[in-house]
């Protein structure tokens, strides 16, 4: 999620086949197509009992709080959060380790001010919970282009990050190849949705979180067990074989660098804080569970699954700063950190050619692929059920369609959003993984939660309030995105490639910061503000006891 | 979309919010949240700008290689997860009996 991820696909040199490395990417292809196989079985047992619109957008409503912790945490612990922070910590030491911090505790927020009230007043979608005391059109329209917005950066992320990371651990080499990947990943992601809507994806998603918790306490165990569970050793010896010394140790080797990345990491923190309650896919798995109660015991197993998770990432990325060394240590800082799980694994199975070493690299490799196939699963859904149920069952057909009518949409729409998702990611593999996922955490901090966070505590808030936040916010972030060194401006690095997006010959940048959120992020607040105050509209104020008793006691709750 | 109440559940809303029992359960719920956000999102900021500004405090080693920024960071872990704990026992305890009482008003009500 940071960094290192960026330039994931342009830089990848690919693994040289040889003896050894064929009967590895057999096991990995093996123990892929077994995944590949699990998550299909699952997806049609899940689809037989998928009937009413419930069952589509919201699996029913039917599954428990520790069920729907551990598929918040199969959603939430992304291909970038596996490999990223992992990575990030393999190359850039302590500094990596930020990232685990603002991505859990940006869970308090959506404990303490959004998930209960959410679950109690909303419906299916974001746009739900918005639009209830607002004029239904605009809103509506609103959220929905925010929610697909968001996905679709998010999913393009995923989607470059799998077709890179997969060909790499598969050993396939070349465009086309790379290519094939997505599209595979792709169509796998569609059909989950069409087939299996919310709980076949939910089903994948708890699959997934089991196996990615198992594969990454196994993992450290092995780790810690070579130090005799010892941290401070495997951090003494993370430092020596990093070759930065107790540098590596310490905050601001990869940020401390100047005033301009001091401030840049303040904004990403503050980014990273305030997305996690404002992305439309975490949301909406608030509506899967029964109450309001469940769904605070799903948000607080997510909180016990992903922290221990991100605490295990520490060991993870020490411990392949400390133990992989030579040829592999090279291969993980040419994948720009990604590839330092995977590698570790190989390591503390007994090293490169060794069966131990082949057995644990596939399985890590195919847990990796896994987490990729279930977020990309989640993300697709969201949009499709914002296009179906806010757009054309509200917008277009003024409410109406019918339930059936509606999920046929969704499955059509899945189809479009999964190949648009395919178009984009097969060009877009230069573009930088880190960006695009940074990207939807600030949007989503701007565009949604200022608006979320309004309709539920703000008697006055009102239409022109919410679209002034939504698409103020969602302007601002992706515009001052486009400005920033990101996309242009930054120039060549010593080896001559380009750090930026657009050629070098092109500069627009003005805006010194990579991440808009310490902007954007306020902005959203006060436009939502601005915009209402400005509005005479008075009628939404009507509906805010209504809001108020039905958020905070259940009355009248969907069901 | 959210259908207009009918109107009994309309009454029964607008009877509930008047109640001493709701302004009960809301300000247990904001006499929680709202002091709560604040200590927890000072305490992360106050990490971060740690992380940026005081790097010799932080770099101080405590025991063997684990320094005060890897204390710091894991404390951010265990606030997390008291704070989640916390809250917790604490709506059990002093917000859900309202909430659930409400409830069954507005049902009794709305339904009949």
């Amino acid at each position: 999620m940071s960094a290192v991820l960026s330039d994931l696909s342009s830089s990848i040199p690919f693994v040289q086949a040889s003896g050894d490395s064929d009967d590895h990417q057999a096991l990995t292809a093996t123990l892929f197509v077994l995944v590949v196989l699990l998550t299909v079985g699952i997806t049609f047992w899940a689809s037989r009992n998928t009937k009413t619109a419930a069952d589509y957008y919201a699996g029913g409503r039917s599954f428990s709080g520790v069920q729907n912790g551990f598929a918040i945490g199969g959603d939430y612990m992304s291909a970038a959060s596996f490999l990223g922070i992992s990575g990030a910590i393999a190359l850039s030491g302590y500094d990596g380790f930020l990232y685990s911090i603002g991505f859990l505790v940006a869970w308090l927020v959506a404990l303490l001010l959004v998930a209960e009230l959410l679950r109690n007043s909303g419906r299916f979608t974001m746009a739900d919970q918005l639009a209830y005391r607002m004029r239904q059109t605009p809103v509506r329209t609103a959220a929905a282009t925010s929610t697909i917005v968001v996905s679709i950066f998010y999913l393009l992320a995923q989607m470059v990050g799998a077709g890179a990371l997969v060909s790499l651990l598969l050993g396939v080499d070349g465009d086309t190849a790379k290519n094939l990947t997505i599209a595979a990943v792709g169509v796998l992601m569609i059909f989950y949705v069409v087939i299996g809507g919310m709980k076949g994806t939910t089903w994948v998603q708890i699959v997934k979180a089991v196996l990615l918790m198992g594969g990454t306490i196994l993992i450290s165990v092995l780790v810690l067990a070579k130090f005799g569970f010892n941290i401070s050793d495997l951090l003494g010896q993370a430092a020596d074989n990093s070759g930065k010394g107790s540098a590596f140790l310490e905050p601001g080797l990869k940020y401390g660098v100047t005033t301009t990345s001091k401030i840049d990491f303040i904004s990403l923190g503050i980014a990273l804080v305030l997305g996690t309650a404002g992305l439309p896919h975490i949301l909406v798995r608030f509506y899967t569970v029964p109450t309001a109660r469940q769904a605070r015991q799903s948000v607080l197993w997510a909180i016990g699954i992903i922290g221990t998770f991100y605490l295990l990432t520490l060991i993870l990325g020490f411990g392949a700063a400390a133990l992989v060394t030579g040829d592999a240590k090279q291969r993980i800082v040419d994948s720009g950190g990604n590839l330092a799980s995977p590698l570790l694994a190989e390591a503390v199975g007994g090293g490169s050619g060794t069966t131990g070493g082949a057995i644990l690299l596939a399985l890590i490799s195919a847990v990796a692929f896994a987490t990729i196939l279930a977020v990309v699963a989640g993300l697709t859904l969201t949009s499709a059920s914002s296009v179906a149920h806010d757009l054309y069952a509200s917008v277009w057909k003024k409410g109406q369609a019918s339930g059936a009518d509606e999920i046929k949409v969704a499955r059509i729409a899945a189809f479009v959003i999964g190949g648009v998702a395919i178009a984009l990611a097969i060009p877009g593999q230069s573009l930088n993984v880190a960006f695009l996922v940074a990207l939807a955490f600030a949007v989503a901090a701007s565009a949604n939660l200022p608006a979320l966070l309004f309709n539920l505590f703000w008697k006055r808030f009102n239409t022109r309030g919410v679209l002034w936040s939504i698409y103020g916010g969602l302007i601002s972030s992706v515009g001052l995105v486009i400005f920033s060194p990101v996309v242009s401006g930054k120039g060549l690095d010593p080896n001559g490639k380009n750090l930026s997006l657009l050629p070098t010959s092109i500069d627009i940048s003005w805006f010194p910061l990579e991440n808009p959120g310490i902007v954007s992020i306020p902005l959203g607040f006060l436009l939502g503000y601005l915009g209402t105050i400005t509005s005479k509209e008075r009628s939404s104020e009507d509906r805010f006891a209504e809001l108020e008793v039905r958020s905070m006691t259940g009355a009248g709750a969907e069901k | 979309m959210p259908e207009k109440a009918t109107p009994q559940a309309q009454a029964a809303y607008d009877r509930i919010h008047a109640t001493d029992e709701f302004a009960r359960l809301k300000k247990a719920y904001r006499g929680f949240v709202v002091p709560m956000t604040i200590a927890f999102m000072s305490w992360y900021l106050l990490y971060v700008l740690c992380s940026n500004y005081a790097s010799g405090f932080m770099d101080t080693k405590v025991v063997g290689n684990i320094n005060i920024a890897l204390i710091f960071g894991l404390l951010q872990f265990v606030t997390t997860f008291g704070v989640a704990y916390w809250y917790a026992q604490y709506s059990a305890k002093h917000m859900d009996p309202i909430a659930d009482a409400l409830n069954d008003e507005y049902e009794q009500e709305a339904n009949r």
